[in-house]
């Protein structure tokens, strides 16, 4: 905690969770995503599906998924501003088992054709925890620079992982894993020191049995 | 984190030194986060000219809030003050104007800062630019201010909470009014310990006080309770710097607060089950935004 804690954030109101969270939600899915969107689902959940028209929740989260901050002046005409650009996107208040009462459900399609399915969770404060991405489970908060790596549950993984990380400087401070099934999908959530280049996803993404390497970095 | 844990360490601390308290919260901050002074000033007057331009640009006659059940206060109230219609008139009014003005902004999804939370976030900016205002304060002793009034929200997170949904409007809005108090102390050239109860006579005067929003959204009685927390603000700087002191000490009124807010029903803490939300008014109103009955 600091002054700027307490004096700040400078954002778009009225609500810390279900305005400013729920932009840095949408942006942390178009990060993920890697490229512009074309197609957008939201599916709103708990008090994001309640309340959402009251809070600008999905204008928020549609201004996130066009890569505006949670302080952009444009948050209040998100969803015309993405008509304009002939996103086809729509948002669905729904349910979601145990979720977080702040929670959302973005799809999101790019315009390559990669496909993003991203849960994440409003916790207070405007903090954020995205807690699904593809299917797996996750506990990202975004305050942090973060490699995600998706890969095979096969014996070894996070020592060849780790050692390709020590080998290019980055220091580890929080690490989970996760998988579907044993011998199945995994995936690392790897939360790190310092600056690290994008560079590092091509390096982890060649290593054997890894599908896929995402740096995130703080928003 | 601030090495102070308390106000009256903010303000003993201040007192050897011969230093305001602004100066003692900023060397310790800028040491914290590794940063200059001039760093941390030349954030905190972006932030100011962000509450400034809020102010404004919410004192305009169209603000609507997103839900539609609010907005158009603030214009009426200059308008009111500037005609001279007014009891009190002068920074008073004019203080209030400009913390409807920031809350209906804020509720109109417009730009505003947190200070310390988007609920209450009219109140220490309404009270410090209407100061402004009325005495041509330079932008800088503004600033500096602002470094005492979140001083004092970070010595009330640590030892209670900012939270409406933890400690109902009490720790919400009657700690934005403590920050504001504080800082006006400051700005009229009053001593730390004067802040220091300020803060105090401020909180005491919103003790108990619920967080009971209508349809939970940061509007009914948000915006209004925002012009509240400017006027308990501006009486409690007052009160203060004529030499009044609180027979409470500050730290002791901020942990009353946190028990008060501990006992407080989780009916009138955020939820919008109790207090105006549960009126048959308020809760006609949920039914109109949400379509749906609470």
């Amino acid at each position: 905690m600091n002054v700027f804690d307490i004096i700040g954030p400078v954002m778009i109101g009225p609500s810390s969770s279900h305005t400013a969270g729920a932009a840095r939600i949408g942006r942390m899915a178009r990060h993920l995503l890697g490229e512009p969107v074309v197609k957008a689902h939201v599916l709103l959940a708990g008090s994001f599906a309640s309340t959402y028209r009251g809070h600008g929740t999905d204008r928020a989260i549609m201004a996130g998924i066009m890569n505006m901050k949670p302080d952009d002046k444009r948050i209040r005409n998100s969803l015309e501003i993405a008509r304009e650009k002939g996103i086809d996107f729509a948002m669905e208040p729904g349910e979601i088992e145990n979720c977080h009462p702040n929670t959302a459900r973005i799809s999101l399609v790019g315009e390559t054709g990669k496909k993003l399915v991203m849960q994440a969770s409003s916790v207070g404060g405007g903090n954020i925890m995205i807690t699904e991405i593809n299917g797996l489970r996750v506990d990202i908060s975004g305050q942090y620079l973060t490699l995600v790596v998706v890969h095979k549950d096969v014996p070894g993984m996070i020592a060849i992982v780790t050692t390709a990380m020590a080998e290019n400087g980055m220091n580890i401070f929080n690490f989970t894993l996760s998988r579907d099934k044993k011998g199945g999908t995994a995936v690392m959530t790897i939360e790190v020191d310092g600056e690290v280049g994008e560079s590092i996803n091509g390096i982890i993404s060649k290593l054997p049995n890894v599908s896929s390497s995402t740096l995130i970095k703080p928003l | 984190m601030l090495k102070y844990n308390t106000i009256r360490e903010l303000t003993e601390a201040a007192e050897s030194a011969g230093k305001k308290m602004s100066e003692v919260i900023l060397a310790d901050q800028a040491e914290d986060m590794g940063k200059t002074e001039k760093e941390l000033m030349d954030k905190m007057a972006s932030d100011l000219a962000v509450m400034r331009e809020a102010a404004e640009d919410g004192s305009k006659k169209d603000v609507k809030s997103a839900s539609g059940l609010t907005g158009g206060d603030a214009y009426k109230m200059k308008q009111a003050n500037d005609d001279g219609k007014c009891v009190c008139g002068g920074i008073f009014s004019d203080a209030i104007a400009k913390a409807l003005a920031i809350s209906e902004f804020n509720a109109s999804m417009g730009r505003i800062v947190a200070s310390p939370t988007a609920g209450s976030c009219g109140i220490m900016p309404g009270v410090i630019l209407a100061y402004q205002d009325a005495n041509g304060t330079s932008d800088e002793d503004c600033v500096m201010s602002m470094f005492t009034a979140a001083g004092i929200g970070m010595t009330i997170s640590k030892n209670a909470t900012l939270a409406g949904a933890g400690g109902g409007c009490q720790a919400e809005c009657g700690s934005a009014s403590a920050m504001a108090a504080a800082a006006l102390v400051e700005l009229a050239g009053g001593t730390p310990a004067m802040s220091e109860n300020a803060a105090a006579i401020a909180i005491k005067n919103v003790l108990g006080l619920v967080c009971d929003p209508v349809a939970g959204l940061v509007e009914i009685p948000c915006i209004k309770r925002n012009a509240g927390g400017a006027a308990t603000a501006l009486c409690a700087a007052d009160m203060a710097l004529a030499g009044i002191e609180s027979k409470i000490p500050a730290d002791e009124v901020i942990i009353a607060m946190k028990h008060v807010g501990d006992i407080m029903s989780p009916t009138l803490k955020e939820t919008a089950e109790g207090g105006l939300a549960a009126t048959p008014t308020g809760k006609a109103m949920f039914e109109e935004v949400f379509g749906t009955k609470k």
